[in-house]
């Protein structure tokens, strides 16, 4: 299954080496990976989401948590969350296709945030169905580049993760 | 105030933390540190002559005394000769500092001389690392250096120093730091209760219970509580090879060790059980066997202060984070007055268990007959006659690691020093080194190979340099033994590699050192040979003794087998 995992962590150098290096050295797999300072500069959220069985994912938190710059952790997929990714993509938009690609970002609630006479560029927030739903829907069109946040994630309701 | 060099700060905290010996080697990025250390004389440094025996020695020290191991090494290539011994160290989790010269800051990321990652390098066989990147930062890194290596799980912890933040011309205040907090840190302390509860309900009414405890009760100081505990209970109990010594090896419920090579009744027992204790031990597949096989009827309780260790190969029914020495010793209050609800079980387990001892008495070995070759199981038999079981013995790895596991009877933890999880060829010996520095009038001894011998041989100048009086016993077979075997049962008996041609002459080689060497041929030199090596504690004596290169270890688990399938002899298998 699909797990989302957010950590806080020290702040430090080569902390992110020891999160990226720790899931290839025990053969875990990292799907996205998103990370940047926290309101405390002190500490930086970093998100990743991964698939395993359960005993996978348990291997995962116990030794992230092993960590010694790992703070605190949680497996947001365990409860109610809310999922977002951002993504920028620039997509072909000539002719009749320029019509309907303003047509699906409005269907998506995407925004378009550049334009040039043949093409747009489009920022789409959501989680990582959403935007994999359209990507495919500008395939036919012709997408040219694509960049994504990766996934970040927070609890819902009153589950906070901080020190 | 008091204002030192970061050189100076490293020299004075290594004295304030009590540090009395250091393991290490010169050059060029370390060159500040070193002058420091000569300009003061409470620690003592041992120059080595590689710096993986630098890690070796350290670590041996470390295992013996239950205190962090300390190493120095300069950048670059000093720093990666040290990688060998940081990953020995931490495959068996032993707490050790070690202090790696780097290159100047501005010059980090150039390609500079002597210039490697080594935090990079080391990152995955550290418990933790740290750069210095202020000289003022030096105590408190250093600090948190010593505590992340010596708390929780212990294990290796680097500390990368650049040269400029030793260079004597700055000055900083020095404060040498009692206590450290770290927020991202905070190891367990004890068990949850309501599972040791669970646990106890369980071996009260067992029928065909086994403890098997591991290195975790011999660095977390538990064996005399679980003696206490297992003698209470009277349930049978075999420790992994990291935790032999952890229980007497004399006693009747001692089975002895378990996994591979591990005793036919321990791995029966293992089998047949039907609860599982296992205490600071980590399923590791030299134990299991084949994981889907093992252990088919037991419950599982699992104690381990990491919990990472839990439910990893082996899924644990009661799982416990905790020390062990806490845990067993709420287990003991807990068991206290109460009485096994099964006794009859018991003793039926009994029976079976001393039904499959004398199944397998006599069958492991066939001993020399007058004027034959020696069998390396009797040289260590004779060993621990002559030591009557109370020496260190250090290992490197192959047969005659597993012989000195099997018939060296150790009654107490920390005795048999071996590198048990990386399986490190070389390491015996500067081991013996730094645990004979550090226990001068103990016996220390190092049962070795041809093979592993020669990988740290160059210590004996070390040796000679400091008067480290080791005893040396070479089970001279001539071969990479335990490849061979291999090669035997699984490659037609072709010995790709595995025929040492072209050894030395050991008794030129260790006299040219000054030292004495012994040969010994047959069983009526063995002794003699023995009595004089250990007659003096504090002179390095070699013992070169040849033994039958056409020997196996016995027993032996057969490959994705369960535990209790097993090859007793070259012709005989469960
Ligand atoms: C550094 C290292 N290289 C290779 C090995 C693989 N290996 C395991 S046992 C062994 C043979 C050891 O020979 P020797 O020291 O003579 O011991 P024996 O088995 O003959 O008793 C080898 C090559 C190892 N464990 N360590
Ligand atoms: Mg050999």
């Amino acid at each position: 299954m699909r797990h989302i995992i957010s950590i806080l962590m020290e702040n430090e150098p080569g902390a992110l080496s020891r999160v990226v290096g720790l899931f290839s050295q025990r053969n875990f797999n990292i799907e996205t990976l998103n990370v940047a300072p926290t309101e405390d500069p002190s500490l930086s959220r970093l998100t990743v989401t991964t698939v395993g069985d359960d005993r996978v994912i348990e291997q995962i938190t116990k030794h992230l948590n092993k960590l010694i710059d790992v703070v605190k952790l949680v497996d947001l997929t365990e409860g109610n969350h809310i999922e977002r990714e951002l993504m920028l993509v620039k997509v072909k938009a000539l002719g009749a296709a320029r019509d309907e690609v303003k047509r699906t970002v409005d269907i998506f609630r995407a925004q378009i945030v550049d334009v040039t006479p043949s093409l747009y560029t489009v920022q789409i927030t959501g989680d990582a169905t959403k935007l994999d739903a359209f990507l495919q829907a500008m395939a036919p069109v012709g997408i040219l580049e694509v960049a994504r946040t990766g996934v970040s994630g927070i609890a819902r309701g009153d589950k906070v993760l901080s020190l | 105030m008091e204002l030192l060099s970061g050189a100076d700060m490293i020299a004075r905290f290594l004295q304030d933390e009590g540090v009395e010996y250091i393991y290490g080697y010169p050059g060029g990025a370390a060159l500040h540190i070193y002058d420091a250390l000569f300009r003061q004389d409470k620690v003592k440094h041992i120059l080595v002559r590689h710096e993986q025996a630098a890690t070796h020695a350290a670590d041996g020290y470390a295992r013996a005394a239950g205190k962090p191991g300390v190493v120095l090494v300069t950048s670059g290539p000093g720093a990666t000769n040290a990688v060998t011994g940081i990953a020995t160290a931490y495959m068996d989790s032993i707490p050790m500092v070690v202090l790696c010269g780097q290159v100047m800051s501005h010059l980090i990321g150039d390609d500079a001389f002597q210039e490697t990652d080594i935090v990079g390098v080391t990152r995955p066989i550290v418990k933790h690392s740290f750069s210095i990147r202020h000289p003022s930062e030096i105590p408190e890194v250093l600090k948190k250096a010593f505590y992340l290596a010596a708390t929780g799980r212990p294990g290796p912890v680097v500390v990368d120093i650049p040269k400029d933040m030793t260079a004597p011309t700055e000055r900083y205040e020095y404060i040498y730091p009692k206590k450290i907090k770290m927020r991202s840190y905070n190891p367990v302390t004890r068990g949850h209760a309501g599972q040791i509860k669970k646990a106890v309900e369980l071996m009260l009414k067992a029928k065909r219970p086994v403890f098997y405890t591991g290195g975790g009760v011999v660095t977390g100081k538990a064996s005399e509580g679980l003696t206490d505990l297992v003698k209470q209970l009277g349930f049978p109990i075999t420790t992994t090879l990291m935790g032999i010594g952890s229980y007497p090896q004399s006693d009747r419920q001692c089975l002895g060790w378990l996994g591979m090579h591990g005793s036919y009744e321990s791995n029966m027992a293992m089998h047949h059980a039907d609860l599982i204790i296992a205490i600071g031990a980590r399923f590791d597949d030299r134990v299991t066997n084949n994981t889907s096989k093992f252990c088919p009827t037991a419950k599982i309780i699992h104690v381990d202060v990491d919990p990472s260790s839990i439910s990893k190969t082996v899924r644990a029914d009661v799982p416990i984070v905790g020390p062990a020495s806490s845990v067993v010793n709420e287990m003991i209050s807990l068991v206290q007055g109460q009485s096994i609800s099964q006794p009859e079980a018991l003793a039926e387990w009994w029976q079976k268990i001393d039904g499959w001892r004398a199944e397998r008495e006599g069958k492991l070995y066939e001993p020399s007959k007058p004027g034959e070759v020696l069998k390396p199981q009797e040289v260590v038999e004779a060993l621990c006659r002559v030591t009557r079981g109370e020496a260190y013995v250090t290992t490197d790895v192959g047969q005659h690691q597993m012989f000195a596991a099997q018939y060296y009877k150790f009654e107490k933890p920390n005795r048999l020093i071996t590198s048990g999880g990386l399986g490190t060829m070389g390491f015996g010996f500067p081991a013996a080194m730094g645990i004979k520095q550090n226990f001068p009038d103990e016996d220390v001894v190092c049962v070795t190979g041809e093979g592993s011998f020669q990988m740290m041989m160059q210590e004996l100048s070390t040796c000679k340099q400091y008067g480290v009086g080791v005893k040396i016993v070479n089970l001279n077979n001539a071969s990479l033994g335990m490849v061979r075997q291999w090669q035997d049962l699984n490659y037609k008996s072709r010995h790709a590699q595995s025929y040492m041609e072209s050894l030395p002459d050991f008794h030129m080689l260790i006299e040219a050192y000054g030292f004495t060497a012994i040969t010994v041929n047959t069983l009526d030199e063995l002794e003699p040979a023995l009595e004089r090596a250990f007659a003096n504690k504090h002179e390095l004596v070699f013992l070169d003794v040849k033994v039958d290169p056409f020997e196996h270890v016995y027993p032996m688990q057969v490959p994705l087998g369960a535990m209790r399938d097993m090859l007793l002899s070259k012709t005989e298998r469960t």
